[in-house]
């Protein structure tokens, strides 16, 4: 069968006629898969969901148990029969619970990564490489400039910092699934034993986390107790980037910004965002990891989703790589 | 090299003063010499560093990455050094050198030991052996685009205070005194900081000494005073000078001790004399060659050049107005009396050349309210104020109180309406405070508002709260960081603006630029409509240029 008759885009997203589903739509359709739960992937409304257990609490948690008709929780690796067509799911390593959905019809085999990460992460299952035909990656942080270091040595910046100003309160911005999450398990891992406090928005994701096994220490929420000003100085402060920037940002001691975000690779982003402290954590691919990617599973095609297609779909043609950009619209770039 | 870039990394993004100064003083406490000497160096702009082309850095890239991803690259980073150093990949010998990077102190000793035809290999080389960071830090070095918001001045406060706690540690103008007598990386220099060894002692003449500055009036300061232990000087608006020349060697200093001779050969070819003098440094003709003073906005035709072409010499001549006597040849005249070594000063400017040196003359008074008269009409545009000197002064560095005053004109004001907001830094991450303003003009659709300058102090903090809720109220647009507000006749946020001056520009589409402009106070009793007008600023700048035409006796220019 020909991949582009298997799978195609729509303005919905990612459809696939044989199987009648499409995968992480835009907008609410009759059944839909779901690689991971960040909003502009995993949205309400839909008639059926097919994800992972953890992906569609994660989506029970932030619109409510009724977010969809019906549900069904698959296991990583077991195949589902829908219409003839075979789909399982396997580890991205992007976040809890996130993966990529092999789709499979008389012997051609595409494969959706979602968003995913090579790097090391304590707080989700590690990234799964399936042969495959047709290979679909995102592409964001798809351009030769980005080169993710060491999370660790990343996270330990923020350790410094707090030795040198030990008054200001150190605010990290990250986004509340996922990022929040892996910054809090990376600061425990180097070593950080004092309370963490965290704002509001981040609670129950937290809370879920811990709830599947993963230790996130000792967490307190960021709000001003009157009898005692002083909590903050010298505090780390998790919340989202959004947050910083509004009243709610008052009650910290001379704040110092941090932000933990691939995009923080170039300079010229931290100061337009108004970040003093840039900590490049991301949880996507860099550029070697995606060309790395593409090496290992070899497949016959690469097709790019959202992101800097161009650059990577240049890079395929001069390694010899058939590779064509999907233009999906919806997925947002920024969300590292 | 890897502690330099860190330091430079968190410098770059760092807007607060303080906090520089912590980075600083941390950075030359924990790194060895002679790195931190070469980091010093860097910083204060005394680095002395193989310069690298950035054609041969597009070379060295496009080795190893296609053209095409090399220039979607560049157009999403904006900078090249910043494109090089992240799209570099070294590798294996990349991750394993991430701990044991050359040092920057091993840097610039094989960057400078290079022949022509080695340069390109070294440099390759040492890409793959540094970090993305370390590898931008490098090449802004190498590149000569360093620009990271720290002056030798703070660089200089932060070995004060790496030195020891305020009082305990060296001072700072002890620092000043020595610093153009020593030469990276600064050994002898950090050893007598660090207590470990002896004052310096300079075998350079035609050092910087560091000046003596004024205090301004304060209401009541002048009622304590008697006019008669006073003397009074035209308060010029260029740049404070001071000019070092001893033996061969003939040196020009800003007023924080940056050495600036190399943008006016015109003024260093012209000292005949030795010793040390203070001064302003303007463009123009001198009192002695009959011809006009030029402003503030010619000067910086001239200014922030580490060299200047023939031409701008020729337009926009620089001379300097002198105002004291520091050293007479190497007799240091600095315990004498202002007016004694006023009488020295004459009698040495009167024999240097009368197109690049004049003396700043005395303006005779009466008492005080004579004075603030002069003050407020002075006889030549270039004039911002009086400066009130006591007869029996020493020169004293620093800025003491009551030996000089410094009396300005008033500042000019505007009534004028805010257009956009963008959020501060630091402690005012949280708060739109930089304001956007703009005054009234006719427009192709009648009248609108243009932007006119922006401003970002001047309210207290009760103010900024009112401020930053009339923004978030009343937001019409986003632009990233940047509100729009609401700006039409009948609803808006009208600011009074103080500034020093104003002048034409090309490079804003009102065509005027202020000087120094801040918000005087919050104009909540006025609606916009009530705001000044376009033709009301450029009737300040006629004014001034047919005051200064006037007074030189030339056509309208």
């Amino acid at each position: 069968m020909k991949p582009e008759a298997l799978l195609y885009p729509t303005p919905a997203g990612l459809y696939c006629p044989a199987g009648d589903f499409h995968v992480d739509p835009v907008r609410p359709v009759k059944r839909a898969l779901i690689t991971h739960g960040h909003s502009d992937h995993a949205r309400a409304g839909h008639g059926a969901v097919l994800a992972t257990r953890q992906t569609l609490d994660i989506m029970a948690l932030r619109y409510g148990a009724d977010f969809a008709g019906s549900t069904q929780a698959v296991a990583w690796g077991e195949a589902v029969d829908l219409g003839g067509v075979k789909v399982r799911f396997h580890p991205a390593g992007h976040v809890l619970g996130s993966a990529q959905i092999a789709i499979e019809k008389d012997g051609t085999r595409i494969v959706v990564s979602g968003d995913y990460k090579r790097g090391v992460d304590p707080t989700c299952a590690p990234f799964e490489p399936v042969a495959c035909d047709v290979f679909i990656t995102e592409a964001t942080f798809g351009l030769p400039v980005f080169h993710h270091p060491d999370p660790k040595a990343e996270t330990r910046k923020l350790l410094t910092s707090l030795v040198q100003f030990p008054e200001r309160t150190h605010l990290v911005g990250a986004y509340a699934l996922g990022k929040a999450q892996r910054v809090i398990r990376l600061i425990r891992d180097c070593g950080y034993d004092r309370p963490i406090y965290i704002h509001g928005a981040l609670a129950r994701l937290c809370d879920y986390y811990r709830a599947e096994g993963i230790d996130l220490g000792d967490l307190r929420p960021a709000t001003v107790e009157k009898k005692e000003p002083g909590t903050f100085h010298g505090a780390i402060v998790v919340g989202p980037p959004s947050a910083f920037q509004e009243r709610w940002a008052r009650r910290f001691n001379e704040p110092l910004i941090a932000f933990a975000s691939g995009w923080m690779m170039v300079r010229q982003r931290a100061k337009q965002g108004g970040v003093e402290l840039p900590l490049v954590i991301s949880d996507h691919c860099d550029w070697p990891e995606l060309l790395d990617t593409i090496r290992e599973i070899a497949p016959q095609q690469v097709w790019v989703t959202h992101g800097r297609e161009e650059a990577l779909v240049r890079w395929c043609e001069l390694a010899g790589i058939a590779a064509r950009p999907l233009h999906l619209v919806g997925y947002e770039d920024e969300g590292d | 090299m890897k502690a330099f870039a860190t330091l430079l990394d968190r410098l770059v993004l760092t807007p607060s003063r303080n906090g520089k100064l912590t980075l600083l003083v941390d950075y030359f406490r924990t790194t060895p010499d002679p790195d931190r000497g070469y980091g010093l160096a860097a910083l204060a702009g005394t680095l002395d560093l193989k310069g690298i082309k950035p054609a041969l850095l597009k070379e060295l890239a496009l080795e190893r990455l296609d053209p095409v991803l090399f220039q979607y690259s560049y157009d999403y980073v904006g900078d090249l050094a910043e494109t090089i150093a992240l799209i570099w990949d070294g590798g294996a010998k990349e991750r394993v050198a991430a701990e044991s990077q050359p040092r920057l102190g091993e840097v610039v000793t094989r960057m400078n030991s290079l022949g022509r035809t080695e340069v390109r290999a070294a440099v390759r080389e040492l890409l793959d052996h540094l970090d993305h960071s370390s590898r931008f830090a490098f090449l802004k070095l190498a590149t000569g685009g360093l620009r990271i918001g720290v002056s030798a001045r703070l660089a200089k406060q932060a070995l004060s205070e790496m030195s020891g706690p305020a009082g305990e540690g060296r001072d700072v103008t002890e620092i000043e005194t020595l610093w153009h007598g020593l030469a990276p990386p600064y050994q002898p220099l950090f050893a007598w900081l660090e207590g470990r060894a002896e004052k310096p002692v300079l075998a350079t003449p035609a050092i910087f000494h560091s000046v003596m500055l004024a205090n301004p009036v304060e209401a009541g300061d002048l009622d304590r005073l008697d006019p008669r232990d006073y003397a009074a000087e035209w308060k010029w608006d260029g740049i404070r000078v001071q000019i070092s020349s001893f033996g061969a060697t003939r040196k020009l200093y800003s007023r924080s001790g940056d050495d600036i001779s190399g943008a006016f050969p015109d003024v260093i070819d012209a000292i005949g004399f030795e010793g040390v003098i203070d001064g302003e440094l303007l463009v123009g003709g001198t009192a002695r060659s009959n011809s006009a003073t030029r402003s503030f906005s010619d000067l910086q035709q001239r200014l922030n050049r580490k060299t200047v072409n023939a031409r701008l010499v020729q337009d926009y001549p620089a001379f300097v107005r002198a105002y004291d006597l520091l050293f007479e040849g190497d007799d240091d005249r600095r315990a004498r009396t202002y007016l004694e070594r006023r009488a020295r000063l004459e009698d040495l400017i009167d024999r240097a050349p009368h197109d690049r040196f004049d003396l700043s003359p005395l303006v005779p008074f009466a008492d005080w309210q004579e004075l603030d008269a002069l003050r407020l009409s002075p006889p030549d545009p270039v004039i911002e104020g009086v400066m009130i000197k006591r007869r029996d002064s020493a020169y004293q560095a620093g800025r003491l109180k009551g030996p000089w005053f410094k009396w300005k004109r008033e500042p000019f004001n505007v009534d004028a309406v805010m257009m956009y907001a963008q959020r501060g830094h630091g402690k005012r991450s949280s708060y739109y405070s930089d304001f956007t303003f703009g005054v009234w003009a006719e427009g192709p659709d009648g009248e609108m508002l243009v932007p006119v300058g922006k401003a970002y102090f001047g309210f207290t903090d009760a103010e900024l709260e009112t401020l930053d809720k009339f923004v978030r109220d009343n937001t019409v647009e986003r632009f990233g960081p940047v509100r729009a507000v609401r700006a039409e006749p009948g609803f808006g946020f009208v600011l009074e603006v103080a500034f020093e001056g104003i002048n034409r520009s090309t490079r804003h589409k009102s065509g005027v630029a202020m000087r120094f402009p801040r918000i005087a106070r919050l104009r909540p009793d006025k609606l916009p409509r009530d705001a000044d007008r376009l033709s009301t600023l450029i009737a300040l700048i006629d004014q001034r240029i047919d005051q200064r035409a006037g007074e030189a006796g030339e056509g309208p220019a």
